[in-house]
């Protein structure tokens, strides 16, 4: 499976380097290297999901408690969870790290994904999520620590998505 | 049963725990008999209580925690009971009133009310300990087995389909929201 495991470190190191403690994931190809990490590290709590929008309440749960968290799902598991992130995450300002695969761009050969993928940014765009790409291994470990201090600062959602150049290697 | 007099059987052990409930009737009637700095209102994100009580259980694993939850709410989220038979936190407690009707949004008979069984879909989710109750002895006496079992435990309290005529309290969302933050930061 040509999922990047050298970039997949450079995303969880990141994290780690963030403060992250919980994570809460629900499996997707692309993400399977940063979930088997998250699983291999006694100092981390995977919490596998039945559905994405679970992770937004147990983020929020966690954060009144005082750990930091961070959500790794598919666009279409973002897709999914839209009403707890607004209804949740954003009416009681969780700062909310979102790490979004995104699936369906340039490159994608899976037919099924293609849909999500030309409608995820206009999304995080009308829900008014601040978002950047995580593209190219050099600048992963900035954006996500910058998103990082933005969703700490401003109390609210944020996300990264992951595209094909920094998770695929073809 | 009438969830008012419920929540004043079991508001001794509130008062000791943290406390996450949904929307609607029981944030209402729970701020009635009296609020508290450990207790959180989830007043929208319907489903995603049991969700928030696991993300404390899981980061505070000594702290005793209670999700106040409703037959409607569960219904959006039954995958949530799964996620939280999986991770079996000892320490949460989650109280279902099944009022196998939306209250607050007409009074629509939910599931529950055509036989939906909500303790045994946890029962089948994994869910260690689960029960149905239909009188306040029975969830005093329930409510108590699981504290002193210390594990996880889904109590179904079946109570009558009537609320307060009002939703609207003088707690704000974030002023509940920043108080509970507090409340939790001040007892690690």
């Amino acid at each position: 499976m040509p999922v990047s495991i050298d970039n997949s470190s450079l995303v969880y190191g990141a994290l780690r380097d963030a403060g992250i403690r919980i994570m809460s994931a629900l499996p997707e190809t692309w993400l399977v290297h940063l979930i088997r990490m998250a699983e291999d590290d006694p100092e981390m709590t995977l919490v596998r999901l039945a559905k994405e929008e679970e992770g937004v309440g147990i983020s929020a749960g966690a954060h009144f408690a005082g750990v930091k968290s961070a959500m790794l799902m598919q666009n279409h598991g973002f897709l999914a969870a839209i009403n707890g992130i607004v209804s949740c995450g954003q009416l009681y300002r969780i700062p909310l790290l979102m790490l979004i695969s995104q699936r369906g761009s340039f490159g994608e050969k899976d037919p099924w994904q293609c849909e999500g993928g030309g409608v995820t940014e206009h999304v995080l765009e009308a829900l008014r999520i601040p978002f950047d790409r995580l593209e190219s291994p050099e600048h992963v470990a900035r954006r996500i620590a910058k998103a990082q201090t933005l969703a700490y600062s401003a109390g609210k959602p944020v996300a990264l998505l992951l595209y094909r150049d920094l998770m695929w290697e073809d | 049963m009438r969830r008012l007099e419920a929540l004043e059987a079991i508001y001794p052990d509130l008062e000791q725990s943290v406390v996450v409930t949904i929307m609607g009737t029981v944030a209402a009637e729970l701020q009635s008999i009296g609020h508290r700095p450990n207790f959180f209102y989830l007043m929208h994100a319907m489903g995603l209580a049991s969700s928030v009580g696991l993300g404390i259980a899981l980061a505070r694993p000594l702290q005793r925690v209670v999700v106040l939850d409703g037959d409607g709410s569960v219904l959006m989220n039954l995958g949530g009971l799964t996620t939280l038979a999986r991770y079996r936190p000892r320490n949460l407690v989650h109280l279902v009133f099944d009022n196998e009707s939306l209250l607050s949004v007409g009074g629509f008979p939910t599931a529950t009310s055509t036989g939906s069984d909500l303790a045994a879909i946890a029962k089948g989710a994994g869910v260690p300990r689960t029960a149905t109750v239909r009188t306040i002895d029975d969830l005093k006496a329930a409510f108590a087995d699981a504290r002193r079992a210390k594990d996880l435990t889904t109590l179904v309290a079946k109570v009558d389909a009537v609320g307060p005529s009002s939703y609207i309290t003088d707690l704000s969302l974030l002023e509940n929201r920043y108080q509970f933050a507090r409340y939790l930061k001040d007892h690690p």
